[in-house]
C-alpha cells in the first residue's frame, strides 16, 4: 500500500513539474511576438504617450521573468487579467469590462458538461462493442466494425459533424444541428441541444477505445489459464467477462483516459461546427482577434487538463496492475 | 414517444425472431452442430443482420422523388452511398486483379495476399497522386479564377439554379468549385506531404542521434519533447500560429510557410519518440559494435547501419502521421488559420460550403459540395489508413 501511495505522489510530482514547464513554453512563445501587447491593443491608434500609458498598466516595463511570476500568480489565483477585446470595449467608454476569469468560468462548465455526456454514451458502448468483437472475432460483424472503426478514426471530426447533421438534423429532424445552450436552461433542453455534438465526439472516441478493447482481450486469449476455462466448458462469453476481461482491464481504463485527453482536441473542431458556447470556440475566436491574455488562458486550462487525464491514465494502470504495483 | 415504441416493437419481435431462427434452423439441418451450438446472442446477430439487409433493399428502391415532387433526399443519399460502395469494391477488386496479372514477380506476390481495403487504398492514393501532380491540367478553370456567376448550384441543373458549365457549381465569389476541389489536392495533400517529410527530417534526425551518442545529449531532447508533447497538438498549433500571423505580415513572409514549420516541429516530437526507441534497439545489437570498432563516423553508423534497418516500422509511421498532419492541416483551415486563400484548400471549402447543407431536404445535389470536400479529406486518412492496417499486420506477422 505504501508503494502505491508513493509512486503516485512521484508521479502528482512529475505532473506538476511538467505543468510548470508547459506554463514556461506558453508563456515564452507569447513573449516572442514582435513589438508588445500595447500596440497590439492600441492597433491602428497606437501613439508613444498611449502606448507607455498601457505599458504601465499591464506593468509590460517590467523585466520578463518578473511578469511571468505575476502571470503564473494570477493564474493560480483565478486572476487571468482582462482580454484585450474587453479593454478596447472599455477604452471606448463601454461600462463594466469582464475579465478572461468570468469569461471562460461558464464556457468550462459547458465544455465539461459536453465532455461528461460524451464519455458517458461513448465508454460503455465502446466497452461493449469491443467484448462483442473480441467474443465474434473474424466474423463479418468483427470485419465491418474493424472496417467502420477505421473509417471513423481516419475522417476528420467535421466530416462526421456535418453527415451527422445532414442525416439528424436536416433529412430526419430530430436533434436541432445549433447548440446554442445557455444559462438556467432545463437540463433535458440543454441535452437534447449537446447531443449532436456529443453523437460527433462519440463517434470519433468510441472506435479508438472499442479497437483497444478487442485487442486488449484478444491478447490474453493465448493464456493458459483462458485455455483452462474454456477447456471447463465455460461458454465463450463468460470466459470473456469473467476471465479475460478483468485482466484486460489496465490497458482498456488506460485507453480511456487517453481518449477522454483527446476529446480536449477534438471539442475545438466540433463546437466551432455546432456553435456550442465552449471554451474550444472561445479559444478559437480568440486566436483569430489575437487576443493573448485569453489564449494564453485557455491554452494553459487545456494543457493541464491534458496533463491531468494523462497522469489519471498512468496512475490507474498502476494501480489496476499488481505487477506494476510491485516493482522488482 | 411512438418513435420509442416502435423501437421497443421491433427490438421484440427480432429477439423473438431469433429464437424461432435457431429452432427453425436445427430443425432443419437435423441438429447439425452450427446450430446446436449457437448461443442467442449469434442468432440475434444473423436476425438483425438479416433485417438491416431487408430494410436496406428495401429503402434502396423507394421512389427518388415523392408525390408532392420534392425529392425524397434520405433516398438519393443512400443510393449515391450504395452505388459508391459498390464502384469502390469493384475498382478495388480490379485494380488487385490488375496487379496480380501485371508487374514484376514480387509485386505480383504482393498482390496476391493483399486484403481488398488494402487495396483500394493504394488505388485511391494512387488517384489522389496523379490529380495533384497534374491539377494544372485537369482542371478546367485557375483555382483563385472568378468566373462570372457566384453561388452557381451543383449539378449543372438550370431549373435548380445550376449551369452546365459549372458542373459543381461555383461558391460565393463565383470561383468553379471542381476546379478548386482538384487544385485542393495539390494543395492540401502536398504541403501536408512537405510538412510530414520534414517532421521526419526533424524527428528521425534528432532520435537517431539521441540513441547513438546517448548521454546529456539524450536526456535533454528527450526531457524538451516530454514538454512539448504534454500540451494538446492542435491547441499547440492554434497558440503558435496566432503568434506567426503576426510575425507573417512583419516579416512578409507567407502564413503557410510558419504553418508547415510549426506543424513539422510539432509532429516532429512523435517522430522522434519512435526513432529513438527504435534506434536504441538497433544500437545493441553486434553489427553496430562492429561497424563502431572499424572507426566509422556518426554519419555512417546513422544513415548506413541504423536508418536501413529502422525502415519498416518508419514507413509505417510515415503513414500514420501523414494523416495525422493532413488532419491538423486541414483543422487548421477550417477554423480559419491554416492555408490562405486565394490558394484552394479542402478544410476553408468546407467552412465555405458548409450552409449549403441546409438545402439537402430541397435539392441533394446542393448539400453534396461540402461533404465532397470533407470526403475528399476523409477518403485520403481511410485509405492511408487501410495501407498502413495492412503493412503492420504483415510485418509484425500476427495472423490473428
Amino acid at each position: 500500500m505504501r508503494s502505491i501511495l508513493k509512486i503516485v505522489l512521484q508521479r502528482l510530482g512529475l505532473g506538476l513539474v511538467t505543468l510548470f514547464v508547459v506554463s514556461i513554453v506558453i508563456f515564452v512563445a507569447v513573449n516572442s511576438l514582435p513589438g508588445d501587447f500595447a500596440e497590439a491593443i492600441l492597433g491602428q491608434g497606437a501613439t508613444p504617450e498611449s502606448v507607455a500609458t498601457i505599458r504601465r498598466d499591464l506593468g509590460l516595463d517590467q523585466p520578463l521573468v518578473v511578469r511571468y511570476f505575476d502571470w503564473l500568480k494570477g493564474m493560480l489565483t483565478f486572476d487571468l487579467g482582462t482580454s484585450f477585446a474587453q479593454l478596447n470595449f472599455a477604452n471606448f467608454g463601454g461600462a463594466g469590462s469582464v475579465t478572461v476569469a468570468e469569461q471562460i468560468a461558464p464556457r468550462l462548465s459547458n465544455t465539461m458538461f459536453l465532455a461528461t455526456v460524451t464519455a458517458c454514451i461513448a465508454v460503455p458502448l465502446a466497452v461493449f462493442l469491443g467484448i462483442l468483437a473480441a467474443l465474434y472475432r473474424n466474423t463479418a460483424f468483427d470485419k465491418a466494425a474493424n472496417m467502420f472503426t477505421l473509417s471513423s478514426i481516419s475522417s476528420p471530426e467535421f466530416f462526421m459533424a456535418y453527415v451527422l447533421i445532414l442525416f439528424l438534423a436536416v433529412l430526419n429532424p430530430v436533434f436541432p444541428s445549433l447548440s446554442n445552450i445557455f444559462e438556467g436552461m432545463p437540463f433535458g433542453e440543454r441535452l437534447e441541444k449537446s447531443m449532436l455534438p456529443a453523437l460527433t465526439l462519440t463517434l470519433v472516441v468510441t472506435a479508438h477505445m472499442m479497437r483497444m478493447t478487442r485487442a486488449a482481450i484478444i491478447n490474453l486469449l493465448a493464456s493458459p489459464y483462458i485455455e483452462m476455462a474454456r477447456l471447463k466448458g465455460l461458454s465463450p462469453m463468460r470466459v470473456i467477462v469473467k476471465h479475460a476481461l478483468p485482466n484486460a482491464l489496465a490497458p482498456i481504463i488506460n485507453v480511456v483516459a487517453l481518449n477522454l485527453a483527446y476529446l480536449i482536441t477534438g471539442v475545438v473542431v466540433v463546437e466551432v461546427v455546432f456553435v456550442y458556447p465552449g471554451i474550444g470556440q472561445l479559444f478559437v475566436d480568440s486566436v483569430k482577434i489575437r487576443d493573448i491574455p485569453v489564449v494564453q488562458a485557455c491554452c494553459l486550462i487545456f494543457a493541464a487538463a491534458y496533463i491531468l487525464l494523462n497522469l489519471t491514465a498512468d496512475i490507474l494502470s498502476i494501480v489496476s496492475n499488481p505487477r506494476l504495483r510491485h516493482p522488482k | 414517444m411512438s418513435n420509442l415504441m416502435w423501437l421497443a416493437i421491433i427490438l421484440a419481435v427480432l429477439l423473438g425472431g431469433a429464437y424461432v431462427f435457431r429452432m427453425v434452423g436445427q430443425a432443419a439441418t437435423g441438429n447439425a452442430p452450427k446450430f446446436r451450438d449457437m448461443g442467442y446472442g449469434e442468432a440475434f446477430g444473423y436476425v438483425l443482420g438479416g433485417a438491416l439487409l431487408v430494410w436496406a433493399v428495401y429503402y434502396y428502391f423507394q421512389p427518388q422523388v415523392a408525390e408532392t415532387g420534392v425529392p425524397n433526399a434520405g433516398v438519393v443519399f443512400f443510393r449515391w452511398a450504395v452505388q459508391g460502395f459498390i464502384i469502390a469494391a469493384i475498382a478495388a477488386f480490379l485494380f488487385r486483379l490488375l496487379g496480380r496479372t501485371v508487374g514484376t514477380a514480387g509485386s505480383k506476390k504482393l498482390f496476391r495476399s493483399m486484403p481488398l481495403t488494402a487495396a483500394f487504398g493504394i488505388l485511391v492514393i494512387l488517384i489522389y497522386t496523379f490529380v495533384a501532380i497534374f491539377a494544372g491540367a485537369i482542371a478546367p478553370y485557375g483555382q483563385a479564377e472568378i468566373l462570372g456567376a457566384a453561388n452557381v448550384m451543383a449539378g449543372g441543373d438550370p431549373a435548380l439554379g445550376g449551369n452546365p458549365e459549372y458542373p459543381l457549381g461555383t461558391d460565393q465569389i463565383g470561383r468553379d468549385i471542381l476546379s478548386r476541389l482538384i487544385y485542393g489536392a495539390q494543395n492540401t495533400v502536398g504541403i501536408a506531404f512537405i510538412t510530414t517529410c520534414l517532421a521526419f527530417f526533424i524527428g528521425g534526425t534528432l532520435g537517431f542521434l539521441a540513441s547513438t551518442l546517448q548521454g546529456w545529449l539524450d536526456q535533454l531532447l528527450s526531457r524538451s519533447v516530454d514538454v512539448l508533447m504534454a500540451i494538446p497538438s492542435l491547441i499547440f498549433a492554434l497558440l503558435l500560429m496566432t503568434i506567426a500571423s503576426v510575425w507573417s505580415v512583419k516579416l512578409g513572409i507567407p502564413l503557410t510557410i510558419f504553418m508547415v514549420l510549426i506543424i513539422a516541429v510539432i509532429d516532429s516530437t512523435r517522430v522522434y519518440r519512435l526513432a529513438r526507441a527504435v534506434g536504441l534497439n538497433i544500437v545493441v545489437m553486434d553489427y553496430i559494435e562492429a561497424a563502431k570498432l572499424r572507426g566509422e563516423g556518426l554519419g555512417y553508423l546513422v544513415f548506413k547501419e541504423i536508418l536501413p534497418n529502422a525502415m519498416a516500422p518508419l514507413l509505417a509511421e510515415f503513414g500514420l502521421r501523414f494523416c495525422f498532419v493532413f488532419l491538423t492541416i486541414a483543422a487548421l483551415s477550417f477554423l480559419g488559420v491554416g492555408i490562405q486563400p486565394p490558394l484552394a484548400d479542402w478544410g476553408t471549402m468546407v467552412r465555405d460550403l458548409a450552409p449549403f447543407i441546409n438545402f439537402a431536404a430541397f435539392a441533394p445535389t446542393a448539400a453534396v459540395t461540402p461533404l465532397l470536400a470533407a470526403g475528399a479529406i476523409a477518403l485520403l486518412t481511410v485509405a492511408v489508413n487501410f495501407v498502413v492496417d495492412w503493412m503492420l499486420h504483415k510485418t509484425s506477422g500476427l495472423k490473428e
